[in-house]
């Protein structure tokens, strides 16, 4: 099946300024305006700015939307507070081993309404996006909850690298800059960006400090070009998709369809952050799959996600085979060259007894066996993060 | 100098004196690449049909064959330009030359695309 890929508002810029465009999840998106390894070092060392408006956006609001996504999702959210943002799995409790991971999900919970209702919201998955709302909107209670997918009447941009927060801020009045330079990580909040409304949070997925901002679409272009001109003087690059893998691999952060799969043991590829199995006052939470994951929990995982340091430049790409004197170990999930390194490294799933750091493997790239060693994840931590 | 062609996977071809053939990959082709890394070479002897993959270059987002324009034996490899890749891009009909081809049949050239007519393919 083909069909027309969707455009998000910055589509025209991108083709105006250079970007290689391509059907990515059924959004056309730049995978690069100039060369990958530019920008990715640009972010690394200024700032980069990306289009992320393919990711769905939806809002949850309503007196009974709190409970109901407590109750929905992998990471505990009874006790999140306004301004909040926190990393969780979407569950269901299909599948062969009683749960199937239909996407991983950023969820904030915003300033409540006027007369105090709590709002929401969700970032999930381009790929994902419609399975998901798809299986929401299935466990919608008959009342109190609405709930509302917001992507195509938003923009979402992503700006990313030491200088990001300090070129955002150059945009606001001194309240909201105070703000945002104040944001504590995965925090969010309210301001005017470029003079316009935008929900702006310290998260990212490039291993930089950072804010991603959401605009209405209709003003998306005024506010990338804003951020764009006030960035330029001090080094910043519009980023494609191709330097947010390199960035987001050397970060050693999963992507959703290549290190978590429907199928993942979340503790086996270090996501056990993201599951809360038990209430923060103690007893079993009751959110899809929970008991299945339990199990996988108190089980030791067959095989467990590594990272890869290559001495070399020749990538391992996905599907590549790890090997140990000769016996079939696992295989890559990701791999690239990693720019702010000099060398390749790869993310990959191992078998246990070989997924010490410091194991010698051999990965075959094309047939040819590449010699590489497990090293700790994450490849990059940014020099001097904020407390 | 014997005129170059273009086979229409973006390499070039250059007659040489002494019945050679120089073969390397065109402009377009590493601006379209960009960010490159990696690039395998084959080994000197090597025989090759046209159309067959003579070695690999990889840009940090995908890996690509370079296939040979013309059939033949590989008499000579530039030996140094894996070690500097920027060469392609710096002077790609010149120093960024790939590997030396004792051409089968110097016939075969005739069959690929000259300069207006490639220039036309990239354009379109």
């Amino acid at each position: 099946m083909s069909t027309t890929p969707l455009r998000t508002p910055l589509a025209p810029w991108h083709e105006s300024h250079g970007g290689r465009m391509v059907d990515f999840a059924g959004w056309w998106m730049p995978v690069q305006y100039s060369s990958i390894v530019e920008e990715h070092l640009a972010t690394r060392q200024a700032v980069g700015m990306f289009d992320v408006s393919h990711m769905g956006r939806l809002a949850i609001e309503g007196p009974a939307a709190h409970g109901w996504l407590e109750s929905l999702l992998t990471r505990r959210v009874a006790d999140i507070a306004v301004g909040q943002a926190r990393y969780t799995l979407v569950t269901s409790n299909e599948g062969p081993t009683g749960v199937t991971i239909l996407d991983d999900a950023l969820v904030t919970r915003e300033a409540d309404a006027a007369d105090g209702t709590p709002r929401f919201a969700m970032v999930v998955n381009a790929s994902n996006r419609d399975r998901v709302v798809a299986w929401l909107r299935s466990r919608l209670p008959a009342a109190g909850v609405s709930f509302a997918d917001r992507t195509a009447e938003t923009a979402m941009i992503a700006v990313q690298g030491p200088l990001a927060v300090s070129t955002v801020c150059v945009l606001c009045g001194d309240d909201d800059a105070g703000r945002i330079s104040g944001l504590g990580n995965y925090r969010a909040t309210r301001a005017f960006v470029a003079g316009q409304p935008a929900a702006v949070s310290r998260t990212g997925y490039t291993g930089e400090d950072g804010v991603e901002v959401v605009v209405p679409a209709a003003v998306a272009q005024d506010v990338w070009q804003a951020i764009h001109d006030a960035g330029a003087p001090r080094g910043l690059k519009p980023c494609g998709l191709g330097a947010r893998d390199t960035l987001r691999l050397e970060a050693g952060m999963p992507l959703y369809g290549h290190e978590l799969t429907a199928s993942s043991d979340p503790f086996a590829i270090g996501l056990g952050l993201a599951v809360n199995l038990d209430a923060a006052g103690g007893g079993p939470r009751q959110f899809p799959g929970r008991d299945a994951l339990a199990r996988m929990k108190a089980a030791q995982p067959a095989r467990v996600r590594v990272g890869l340091a290559f001495d070399s430049k020749r990538a391992a790409r996905e599907g590549s085979p790890v090997v140990v004197a000769g016996r079939d170990v696992g295989s890559v999930t990701s791999g690239s060259l990693a720019p702010s390194l000099g060398h390749a490294v790869a993310m990959a799933l191992l078998d246990r007894e070989v997924a010490a750091a410091g194991t010698a493997v051999d990965v075959l790239i094309r047939d040819v066996p590449q010699a590489a060693k497990v090293v700790p994840l994450p490849f990059y931590k940014r020099p001097s993060p904020r407390g | 100098m014997a005129e170059m062609k273009f086979a229409k996977s973006h390499e070039w071809v250059r007659p040489e004196a002494g019945g050679l053939a120089t073969v390397g990959i065109s402009k377009y082709a590493v601006e379209a690449l960009t960010d490159l890394v990696f690039m395998q070479l084959p080994p000197v002897g090597r025989k090759v049909k046209a159309g067959e993959s003579l070695g690999e270059i990889e840009s940090v987002k995908a890996v690509s064959d370079i296939y040979a324009p013309v059939s033949g034996e590989i008499v000579e490899v530039n030996s140094a330009l894996p070690n500097q890749l920027d060469t392609l891009g710096a002077d790609p009909y010149g120093a960024g030359w790939i590997v030396r081809i004792k051409p089968d049949d110097p016939a075969e050239l005739a069959g690929l695309l000259d300069q207006t007519a490639y220039d036309a393919l990239v354009k379109s």
